[in-house]
């Protein structure tokens, strides 16, 4: 009994070593990359592994003298607000149909949402730049606030049907035998309960907008209409030599997700998993 | 579950579905159909003028250089595919069936994982080519430091291991992808099924393959699936550690990149047109929907119980 026991911890302390092994692997390139933001030129090639000496802000403060810094960040965060809530509001009134009404050509209407979480949006690059300088939007924050909403529809309306086929329908009936209209029903009974699949429809779209760099980088050409990802880009190419500047515009523009991504990681993680099983 | 009584479509219901479906259709589905179309014809600065029937096909097939630049890109994308399928289906299964022991700290390392994932490719390129940029060589001194000097190599300037190391970078980037997903696939698993096999006497070992395994193989399907279509679509990636120039010598050279500067590039640094343009793309599309297709056969339609 001892014996297996002993066996068992072995066992069980070599797959935590592993496991460790592997956050190091995760952890250690990004933590590089916000140490050696906050250390001087000099320090980065003489000490390039250890902690800053200080925490010296200078790269930081270059970067916000050089560039609009904050502009791009503001377009970024223009981009991502709008996308998303467009996203929310059309996804759910459109996955309130889907999930409550036996209407004619409902099952082919999901599929066709959900197709295009498989669709690579970049193939029909072209097309979408015929379309943005057709209506004047190119170099324009609108055709990437258009583009991303377009790409978050098919996730939220594949989690919100999902999460309101799973609404009883006891609660709609009683709103209907106090006379609320279909509408009322699902402004009264069903927002409210949609909260927590809106956070994830929320989150989880969020990640790649804040991210998206190819159609910002073909269709964004001014600087006043740059976001972050492009920013980055066009700094890294400027100011390649630079080791700290370059290593605080990383740090700037991965700041915003990791915050996200470790505030709401719960939703974030429940949200994907459920189409992982799904498929 | 849903009322049987209601039938008829009714103004709201059209009103509600309406905003999505033609934010959807219009800037999602119609331009990858209207792209088909545009490979069709040839033209310059996004304005077709003229109809060419398989013109740019014909030349894409057959001509210098667009031939040897198309099928550069695609053998560089089936190795970049095939090294990072392995790694990632490999590693994070592996790590996905460690977290869900009942180790210390397994919240911990689940959330871990898929950090890097929540970072632009772009931002993680960047890092990793000042890591194992020579000048600065932290990737060579942590080499050195663990007794490996013998290996240090020009990594992104060798056409020889300029490729692996993109792909070993998306990899390690999206790892968490594939461990999030083969974990949502073994806590699904019935804890009764698991405690039968114990009773049954399976050591650990035959737990994970005659139990485990079997129990993930539609993941497998969708993990390999997601990898196909990101690869055969990826540009950042090429971007940020290669430019769009795909050094050295197109050896990093994916279909995306590829597809970005033939299409808005100058003639001088690899543009092809529009054209020729939409007919990459077009191919790309066409390799994307196959992969579907393959995947729809093999996992879903033999009706696994999955709906």
């Amino acid at each position: 009994m001892s014996k297996l026991f002993v066996k068992h911890k072995i066992y069980k302390i070599l797959l935590f070593v592993f496991l460790s092994l592997y956050a190091l692997s995760i952890l250690y390139p990004l933590l590089l990359m916000f140490l050696t933001s906050l250390k001087t030129t000099r320090e980065i090639f003489t000490n390039p592994f250890g902690l800053p000496k200080s925490f010296n802000l200078t790269s930081y403060i270059k970067l916000l003298t050089i560039s609009h810094y904050l502009k791009y960040f503001k377009n970024s965060l223009i981009v991502s607000f709008i996308s998303l809530a467009v996203v929310m509001v059309t996804s759910s009134t459109a996955s309130y149909i889907l999930a409550k009404y036996n209407v004619k050509g409902r099952n082919f209407l999901y599929l066709f949402f959900v197709a295009g979480l498989i669709i690579p949006i970049r193939l029909g690059t072209i097309s979408i730049m015929r379309m943005m300088i057709g209506m004047h939007i190119n170099n324009n924050l609108l055709s990437v606030i258009i583009l991303s909403t377009a790409v978050g529809i098919p996730f939220g309306v594949f989690i919100l049907t999902d999460f309101i086929k799973m609404i009883p329908e006891e609660l709609s009936n009683a709103a209907r035998i106090d006379g609320c209209s279909e509408p009322g029903i699902f402004r009264i009974v069903i927002i409210p309960l949609l909260k927590p699949a809106l956070a994830a429809v929320a989150i989880v779209n969020f990640i790649p907008v804040w991210n998206d760099f190819w159609f910002p980088l073909v269709l964004l050409k001014d600087d006043a209409v740059r976001t972050v990802p492009l920013a980055t880009a066009l700094l890294f190419g400027q100011y390649s030599t630079n080791y700290g500047l370059v290593f605080a515009v990383l740090s700037m523009a991965s700041i915003p997700v990791i915050i996200v991504y470790l505030v709401f990681s719960k939703q974030f993680i429940k949200g994907l998993s459920s189409g992982a099983l799904k498929g | 579950m849903t009322s049987k009584r209601r039938n008829g479509w009714k103004p709201f219901m059209v009103f509600f579905i309406l905003p999505a479906a033609l934010i959807y259709t219009f800037f999602l589905l119609l331009p990858i159909v209207d792209s088909l179309r545009l490979s069709f014809y040839s033209g310059s600065g996004f304005i077709p003028t003229e109809f060419v029937g398989f013109e740019n096909y014909k030349k894409l097939f057959t001509e210098f250089p667009f031939k040897q630049r198309m099928l550069n890109a695609f053998t560089n994308n089936i190795e970049f595919f095939i090294i990072v399928t392995i790694v990632q289906n490999i590693f994070g299964f592996f790590i996905a069936f460690l977290v869900t022991r009942k180790i210390m700290g397994n919240n911990f390392f689940r959330k871990i994982s898929f950090l890097p994932t929540t970072l632009s490719v772009l931002v993680v390129g960047f890092l990793f080519k000042l890591i194992l940029n020579p000048a600065w060589g932290i990737f060579d001194k942590m080499l050195t430091a663990v007794g490996l000097s013998g290996i240090i190599h020009p990594w992104l300037g060798d056409p020889v291991t300029a490729l692996p190391a993109l792909a070993i970078v998306v990899s390690w980037q999206f790892m968490g992808e594939s461990v999030l997903f083969y974990t949502a696939g073994i806590d699904a698993i019935p804890e009764e099924t698991l405690e039968a096999a114990r009773i049954d006497g399976a050591n650990p070992l035959q737990e994970l393959w005659y139990v485990i395994i079997p129990a993930i193989m539609p993941i497998i399907g969708i993990v390999t699936i997601l990898i196909f279509i990101g690869d055969f679509t990826q540009f950042d990636i090429v971007y940020a550690m290669s430019t769009t120039q795909a050094n050295p010598g197109f050896a990093t050279d994916l279909f995306g990149s590829l597809f970005y500067r033939a299409t808005f590039s100058t003639p001088v640094r690899g543009g092809w047109g529009m054209g020729m343009g939409a007919a990459v793309s077009s191919l790309m599309f066409i390799l994307v929907f196959s992969a579907v297709m393959v995947w729809l056969y093999f996992f879903k339609m033999k009706g696994d119980g999955n709906e």
